[in-house]
């Protein structure tokens, strides 16, 4: 309630209100320059160099990214996807067999973002064509055995993969003539991946209010009535689906050129599950909420955890020593989804739409 | 969507053909592998039965994959384990035979009743809350609940695979032709053959087992009549889980060993049977063990054992597509 006052007399709140793209711009400027700023002050400092800290605010954002692809999916339209971890592995490999030793060859990054996103629709729509018909939750299962096949193949299609070691040394993005990415740098991939984060949440945000937005709404609050309203279900699905592992497509290339090197264990089942338990923390149908719920949680989990290890052993406390704290993220996205499914379905920050859902329930109840 | 026709019976239509074509196959697959692999074959197919069973009849009764199914599966395997070791006191073979069926007897009962009250905690805390709820969330909540399972385990007994002494002697054996035939192998076999027709039992001669019947067909319905859903629900966990634990008993008898994150894979292979054999239909969920067992024996039999999993999926999607009503076929699938 408070929220809806303040934007009435708020001119800047309205101002972003109306121009949201400019909105998200702003928004990650200030935030990108802000998070390496506060890592300058204690207790932060003390933790781990900044550059190692833009580092990690890196490959949240590549999270992040991931987790609004996701939320195109399972929040947008009501299809529980399994597998998501499948599309960033075809992304990562799809620069990787172009851009490294193994291969030979040497294509540029930037016209790989794009074949990333194709690749990545290419994969879903193959998926999603045979399967969409399916109900919800043998969907489910059909994306989990996907997300499985995947791992599988990279690993046992050892002539074209590399099997377990993965393909190594991939190019990192250069401008010709202006700036190399290179390992010790982190600032150039940090920008990177904010403008793409930006420009994603961008796209994903006109996608949401545009037509097919709204179709997915109502294909997830009643698919039955949305057919009988004249909407194609299996093409909105579709639509959903290979939106959905574009973005994930876009970003593995992203993550393949960021650590230089892709392997099938890198893309395992935890993975999709992480970017699940990010969305429904964050509040799934939210784009802003599920990027802030997979970002708090790389953070909790790569840098707090590991905190607790080292401070811990700093102090050699008997019990507790023996303990690894970053075993502890398995158990955490699992009690992350259990409870907020028990106990606030709508996530920390309900999306708009979907909490007038969840209302709906309650007085129906 | 309206509630449940799942019937959890035969259908008359292919009960006549049923036998025949097993028997077929079951000669098929022994000319094809040979006798060792053949008993390979069928005791990972009773296995995978075992745990399928659970999966079927919780998704026919309150059509919910119950992702945590094979980690409780995988958790009994510890439960053997830890009753194995510490409660008997065993560390080897147990060579007489009256104290083998007693150990046997133990570990059965106290593994089957802590797994089977330890799928109604689940169902209680876990599920019911959210059965009026979006179909999306159970399901969440059941993979987050199998994970909780899976770390807990995993912090009880560590990452790596661990031994178990294997009670029953793997020396007992008889030779048939050229092969051995282990006494376990037949145990094991025997064993999950007993339990899936006492369970059938169960469900069709037991006014319980009526109750379940009509409660997957039309829960309001059923509630109308007079059957209490809340019970029939929370037996229906408790017996899927029993079952995954007698499953988890045999799968420590016969391999020796175990591992934390067994359930995954094991899970979703028997919920591939389950769907095969049509899910919702507990006699196709044990044909659906077998199938997959022997797919997967198959395959490593010619060298494509790395492919194993990959190719038990490949199997799930096209049955998904194709004829998600399953080989025997129940009223369910025809909405998936």
């Amino acid at each position: 309630m408070m929220a809806r006052i303040s934007a009435r007399f708020d001119p800047s709140r309205a101002f972003f209100a109306r121009h949201r793209s400019l909105g998200i711009l702003v928004g990650v400027s200030v935030l990108g320059i802000l998070l390496p700023l506060i890592t300058r002050i204690p207790p932060f400092d003390g933790i781990q160099s900044t550059n190692a800290w833009v580092n990690a605010f890196t490959t949240a954002t590549i999270y992040a990214v991931l987790a609004i692809g996701l939320n195109v999916v399972v929040g947008f339209a009501g299809l529980l996807d399994l597998g998501y971890a499948a599309f960033f592995a075809l992304g990562g490999y799809t620069y990787a067999l172009v851009a490294s030793p193994f291969s030979g060859l040497a294509f540029p990054f930037w016209p790989m973002l794009i074949a990333g996103a194709i690749v990545g629709a290419i994969f879903g729509v193959l998926l999603g064509a045979p399967t969409l018909r399916l109900r919800g939750d043998y969907l489910a299962i059909v994306t989990l055995g996907f997300g499985e096949i995947v791992p599988i193949t990279l690993l046992n299609a050892d002539k074209f993969t590399n099997g377990t070691n993965g393909l190594g040394g991939i190019d990192k993005p250069s401008i010709p003539g202006i700036l190399q990415f290179t390992l010790t740098n982190p600032w150039p991939m940090y920008v990177l991946v904010l403008l793409i984060f930006a420009a994603i949440a961008m796209i994903v945000f006109r996608l949401e209010d545009s037509r097919v937005g709204r179709t997915w709404d109502a294909i997830r609050e009643d698919e039955l009535a949305a057919e009988s309203a004249g909407i194609n279900t299996v093409i909105a699905k579709l639509q959903a689906f290979a939106v959905g592992a574009s973005i994930a497509g876009i970003i593995g290339v992203v993550n393949a050129a960021k650590i230089t090197i892709v392997a099938p264990d890198q893309f395992r089942f935890i993975v999709s599950i992480s970017t699940l338990a990010a969305v429904v923390l964050g509040g799934m149908g939210n784009t802003i909420g599920v990027a802030t719920g997979a970002f708090v949680i790389y953070l909790f989990q790569s840098i707090l955890l590991k905190q607790l290890n080292t401070l811990v052993e700093n102090f050699s406390i008997p019990i507790l020593s023996e303990i690894d704290f970053l075993d502890f993220q398995y158990v955490l996205y699992g009690i992350v989804l259990v409870v907020m499914m028990l106990r606030r379905p709508q996530g920390i920050f309900p999306a708009r739409r979907r909490k007038r859902t969840f209302d709906d329930q309650k007085r129906s109840e | 969507m309206s509630a449940a026709e799942a019937t959890t019976t035969v259908p008359r239509t292919s009960a006549a053909r049923l036998p025949l074509a097993i028997a077929a196959f079951l000669a098929a697959t022994l000319f094809v592998l040979g006798l060792d692999q053949f008993i390979n074959a069928l005791t990972l197919g009773a296995i995978y039965a075992l745990i399928a069973l659970g999966y079927t009849m919780v998704y026919g009764i309150i059509e919910l994959i119950n992702f945590a199914h094979g980690d409780v599966y995988m958790a009994s395997t510890f439960v053997a384990m830890f009753t194995i070791q510490t409660l008997l006191g065993r560390s080897g073979a147990i060579e007489s035979i009256p104290e083998l069926v007693i150990a046997l007897v133990i570990v059965f009962a106290v593994t089957a009743s802590l797994m089977g009250l330890a799928g109604v905690v689940i169902e209680r805390f876990a599920y019911r809350p959210l059965r009026r709820a979006p179909r999306l969330a159970p399901l969440i909540t059941a993979i987050g609940v199998s994970f909780i399972i899976q770390n807990i385990i995993q912090f009880a007994f560590g990452p790596t695979i661990v031994s178990v002494p294997q009670i029953i002697p793997i020396s007992w054996s008889f030779m048939v032709g050229e092969s051995r035939v282990p006494i376990l192998n037949l145990f094991v076999v025997a064993a999950a053959l007993i339990l899936m027709a006492v369970l059938q039992l169960f469900i069709a001669r037991t006014r319980t087992g009526r109750a379940m019947r009509t409660t997957a067909m039309d829960r309001d319905a059923s509630a109308l009549m007079g059957v209490d859903i809340n019970k029939t629900i929370m037996l229906t966990f408790l017996i899927g889980s029993a079952l995954a634990g007698a499953a988890g008993v045999v799968h420590v008898l016969y391999y020796g060993n175990t591992q934390f994150g067994l359930g995954f894979q094991s899970g979703l292979k028997a919920f591939t049977a389950a769907v095969l054999g049509g899910i919702g239909n507990t006699a196709g969920a044990a044909l659906g063990g077998f199938l997959i067992a022997f797919v997967e024996v198959g395959a490593s039999a010619f060298g494509y054992g790395r492919w194993g999993g990959g190719i038990v999926f490949t199997l799930l999607v096209i049955f998904l597509v194709f004829r998600p009503t399953g080989l025997l076929g129940s009223s369910t699938g025809d909405r998936a």
